[in-house]
């Protein structure tokens, strides 16, 4: 499947942010990177879609090096959306969505019959055909992001990493996106790597999570393994409650204090 | 079912198949059927007037009245014309590609540094080789064109180009160029510098069909380059990551796509001077008729500013004949308004 | 979304401000500005295409003698040429620093934004429709031109997304360059006496200013840095950021507002007196900050000085290159301000 060995990411010969990282993300599920800011998890996402070179290690797909596979076949497998992406003006859903068949045309094939059948498809799953005629940039947040997802889909890839697709969101536009992305993984079989901020999402939509901190994985799994306690203090700094949701039974994080707070009080006592 | 906003051609045996925006056929004919009208009108003008069908006769080597139509219109006004169009055509598809690239719609081949780099050379040529003809004048345009966009991507690289600072450096770089030019013409006889000031705006008078075919290949050669990069475009567009992760290989297709910039701004200056705006205006209305896919909007940007320089030669050659105001002007006076325009339609939404 | 990632200095205020600037350090550093000022002066004065030892300049200033050629040549040209460069070089280098201030972008200057071609077409205005002579006509056409440029600068930078983006703004200022000087074009060909009178001029020249020119526009050239100078802290505070200012209390809209009246006061006067000097507004700012930090109370003066400085410099310079022949002194701004433009955006600009 994808998988990261060794993987040292830079932007440039000062700011190393990710050193020798390993990770494997299991196929046909939903996986969430969480971490705080700064952590890496963007600057990783990047790395495995091949929009950063690594410095040093390699990110294999399917035991192949992205790197040595030509950028159109890459493509075919793999799609990426990244964080705010913004449409020029007047361009319409179906022509965003269309853009997404880009692998798969050329010079001759412009517009097969299958790239049409794809853009059909995908705008039905994502419930954006009705839309498909509107400008992007009149649309809401929450349709905004379902059409740049739409030209995802139209790849036809495999796989599917999105840079924070709920950030900036509103909460029902939020709901909107991530059911969206549950649907495609359980219907479509399809792999989903997602850059989550809330930690309650990702409990609640992924089946793996890999939590990062300062640029190395602390933990990875499903979520009863990784959301505890100990990894909130270790990754976040914070304190948390952390019960059975009412719905699903998977974890539910509730912060309630800094955890560093409560160390620098602790040593205050101790130096009494 | 909703009327299809595209137009499909596909064949049935072979892997063929073409999509373009049904809006682009018709507007591409009535576009290039306005120009072509304007062109022969505006042979047809002038201290000689011919009629428009006569023009057409003369132009086809049809038996026409008069036996000194083919010298005025063959020898004369015909290439003036063709070069005109021609290079609309490649600031209208150069622009085009510089705002697709840059995603700003201010973005034109004058402002980049290269039209100024181009005019630092005519103009020291015109000031101080004080006899240079037309044919030198040009050949140090475009060398000093080649010259500018090198040094410019030069100057820009670091570990990589990116279209920011190449755009800023050509600014920087045109700034400098600008104060030599300045100087140059501070030191010159003063009918030099008028001459070189006409340069400078940019007009078509007195091209003959030696700057045609000089202008000729140039524009044959990457305007259809600039069409099979038109996919390209499209996807740069939507941000350089979307493209990379789309499987386009940018770092490619933005060098091809700046180096047909270069080489159809610098070949437009190098004939006709430095003519600005028509790169900054033809894409904004191409745009505004058949939208914003590159497959479309860089023929349609193509023939709008044929269309521009035309119009703007025809207007200098009429508005106070029979003194004949440089099309460089024109085109400059309709910057005015077209500023004005993006700024109340700005307001507006 | 393409946003221009500038590594800029202004961004960690806090930290630079608390590399131990102190006050008295900042404070001590005026009056030996002040010094090396009158030094340069002096230096401007005796040199030339006339050789004038210093001691018969100190002569020409305190004991004149009407008759004596070289204490003319001090009197009529070199003072009057000196002084023009140190109002210029201080205006200019003011108006550019407010710029980057305001509108927090580092490449800002009032050449690079247009308003210097503004202020010129405004002249050129003057002299072929009104042909204007007195100082007063030209320094308010002059103002004109650069009000409605800045004006309009700002709006066209300010369309689509994210606002006035350092790079929209950059883009916006280089096409209404072009139009302006189109439109300055079109007229100096109508007529070729106004060309005639405004060529030299055009290329931005401080040598043979009349001293009454001077006189003339000081009025607007002081209410313009006495503006600057009293709005120090609040442009310290809108260069964190608007809303930051917002939300510390401030009238944004005020501050704006009478900093471009003090631009197009100090750039449209500098314009009218000695024609488009660029560059100096871009390059001065960003070298008195290395030395004063970001606290703009500091960085207006010395930008005062030192830009006054710079273009006395910059004025022997051109006068020495290509001695007897005198190269008007915006080509040598253009000379050393243009590298260093494009230094700033090849290190600074990111993507």
């Amino acid at each position: 499947m994808l998988k990261a060995r060794d993987l040292t990411l830079a932007y440039d010969d000062k700011t190393i942010i990710i050193e020798a990282l390993g990770l494997t993300i299991p196929a046909g599920k939903i996986t969430a990177l969480v971490g705080p800011n700064g952590c890496g998890k963007s600057t990783l996402l990047r790395g495995l879609a091949r929009l950063l070179k690594p410095r040093q290690g390699v990110v294999l797909l399917n035991g192949q090096d992205i790197h040595r596979l030509p950028t159109r076949t890459l493509a075919k497998q793999l799609g990426i959306l990244p964080q705010g992406p913004v449409a020029p003006e007047g361009l319409t859903v179906r022509e965003l969505v269309a853009q997404g068949r880009y692998p798969h045309q050329s010079w001759f094939q412009q517009w097969a019959a299958d790239d049409e059948a794809a853009v059909t498809r995908a705008l039905e799953i994502t419930g954006m055909l009705p839309l498909a005629d509107r400008p992007v940039d009149a649309l809401s947040g929450g349709q905004r992001q379902r059409a740049w997802i739409a030209m995802t889909l139209a790849q036809e890839t495999e796989i599917i990493l999105l840079d924070e697709p709920t950030t900036f969101l509103d909460l029902a536009h939020q709901i909107e996106v991530l059911h969206l992305l549950e649907r495609l993984n359980r219907e479509e079989g399809r792999t989903i790597v997602m850059v989550v901020h809330d930690l309650n999402h990702a409990t609640r939509h992924a089946q793996h999570i890999v939590a990062l901190r300062k640029g190395c994985v602390v933990a990875s799994g499903d979520p009863h393994t990784v959301v505890t306690q100990e990894l909130l203090r270790e990754v976040f700094g914070v304190d948390a409650d952390i019960i059975p949701d009412p719905r699903t039974g998977l974890p539910l994080c509730l912060p309630y204090g800094l955890t560093h707070e409560q160390g620098v009080e602790a040593k205050i006592e101790a130096g009494r | 079912m909703t009327t299809e906003p595209w137009v499909i051609v596909r064949n049935a045996q072979l892997p063929i198949s073409v999509r373009i925006d049904r809006r682009v056929p018709p507007v591409l004919a009535g576009v290039t059927l306005a120009t072509l009208t304007l062109m022969v009108i505006n042979i047809g003008v002038g201290e000689y007037p011919i009629a428009p069908l006569d023009v057409v006769k003369t132009v086809l080597r049809l038996p026409a009245d008069n036996a000194d139509y083919h010298f005025v219109v063959n020898v004369l006004r015909l290439p003036r014309m063709l070069v005109a169009a021609s290079v609309g055509l490649a600031l209208g598809v150069a622009g085009a590609i510089m705002q697709g690239i840059t995603r700003n719609p201010l973005a034109e081949p004058g402002i980049i540094g290269i039209s100024a780099g181009a005019s630092l050379a005519a103009v020291t040529f015109i000031v101080v080789v004080r006899s240079a003809s037309a044919g030198v004048v040009s050949l140090a345009a475009f060398i000093g064109a080649a010259l500018a966009a090198l040094l410019i991507y030069l100057l820009a690289w670091r570990k990589g180009d990116s279209p920011i600072r190449l755009v800023l450096v050509g600014i920087g770089l045109g700034s400098v160029a600008s104060a030599l030019t300045t100087l140059m013409m501070t030191f010159g006889d003063i009918y030099d510098v008028q001459r070189a000031m006409i340069w400078l705006t940019g007009s078509v008078y007195g091209r003959s069909w030696a700057e045609f075919w000089a202008l000729m290949p140039w524009v044959t050669i990457f305007a259809p380059v600039a069409l099979l990069l038109a996919r390209d475009l499209n996807v740069f567009n939507l941000g350089e990551e979307v493209a990379g992760g789309l499987g386009s290989r940018v770092a490619l297709k933005r060098g091809l796509l700046l180096l047909t910039v270069v080489a159809l701004a610098g070949a437009s200056v190098a004939a006709a001077g430095a003519i600005g705006f028509v790169g900054l205006i033809a894409p904004h209305l191409a745009r505004r008729l058949v939208g914003p896919l590159h497959e479309g909007l860089l023929p349609v940007a193509g023939v709008l500013g044929a269309f521009i320089v035309v119009a703007a030669d025809l207007a200098g050659r009429t508005l106070l004949a029979p003194i004949e105001l440089p099309c460089g002007l024109m085109t400059a006076a309709i910057g005015a308004p077209f500023f004005l325009y993006l700024l109340i339609q700005a307001h507006r939404r | 979304m393409t946003t221009t990632a500038f590594s800029h200095s202004a961004s960690a205020p806090v930290a630079r401000a608390q590399k131990g600037r102190s006050t008295a350090l900042l404070l001590a550093g005026i009056p030996i500005g002040l010094t090396l000022l009158v030094l340069t002066m002096l230096c401007s004065i005796a040199f030339g295409a006339a050789d004038i030892s210093p001691h018969v300049v100190v002569d020409a200033i305190f004991a004149f003698n009407p008759e004596n050629t070289h204490h003319l040549i001090v009197h009529t040209l070199r003072i009057p040429r000196a002084a023009v460069a140190v109002m210029v070089g201080a205006s200019l280098a003011v108006a550019g620093a407010i710029m980057q201030g305001i509108t927090r972008n580092p490449l800002a200057d009032p050449g690079i934004l247009g308003i210097q071609t503004g202020a010129a077409l405004g002249v050129v205005v003057a002299v072929y429709f009104f042909n204007i002579g007195s100082l007063t006509l030209y320094a308010l056409f002059a103002f004109t031109g650069a009000a409605l440029t800045a004006a309009t600068v700002y709006a066209l930078g300010s369309l689509g997304r994210g606002g006035p983006t350092p790079f929209k703004l950059t883009i916006a200022g280089a096409a209404l360059t072009a139009l302006l000087s189109s439109l300055t074009t079109l007229l100096l060909l109508f007529d070729q006496t106004t060309l005639e009178e405004v060529r030299f001029w055009m290329a931005g020249s401080v040598a043979g200013r009349d001293l009454s020119l001077l006189f003339q526009a000081m009025p607007y050239l002081t209410a313009g840095l006495v503006i600057a100078l009293a709005l120090g802290r609040q442009i310290t505070t809108i260069s964190l950021g608007e809303d930051v200012a917002r939300g510390l209390g401030q009238n944004i809209a005020w501050v704006k507002g009478l900093s471009a009246i003090a631009v197009v006061l100090l750039a449209g006067g500098a314009v009218a007196v000695a024609g488009p000097i660029g560059f100096i507004g871009l390059v001065i700012p960003h070298a008195v900050r290395t030395i004063v930090g970001v606290d703009y109370r500091w960085v207006l003066p010395y930008a005062a000085l030192t830009g006054a400085i710079f273009l006395l410099g910059a004025d022997i310079a051109a006068r020495m290159v290509l001695h007897p022949t005198e190269l008007p002194v915006g080509v040598m701004t253009a000379l050393i301000g243009g590298p260093f433009f494009i230094y700033l955006v090849r290190w600074r600009v990111k993507r």
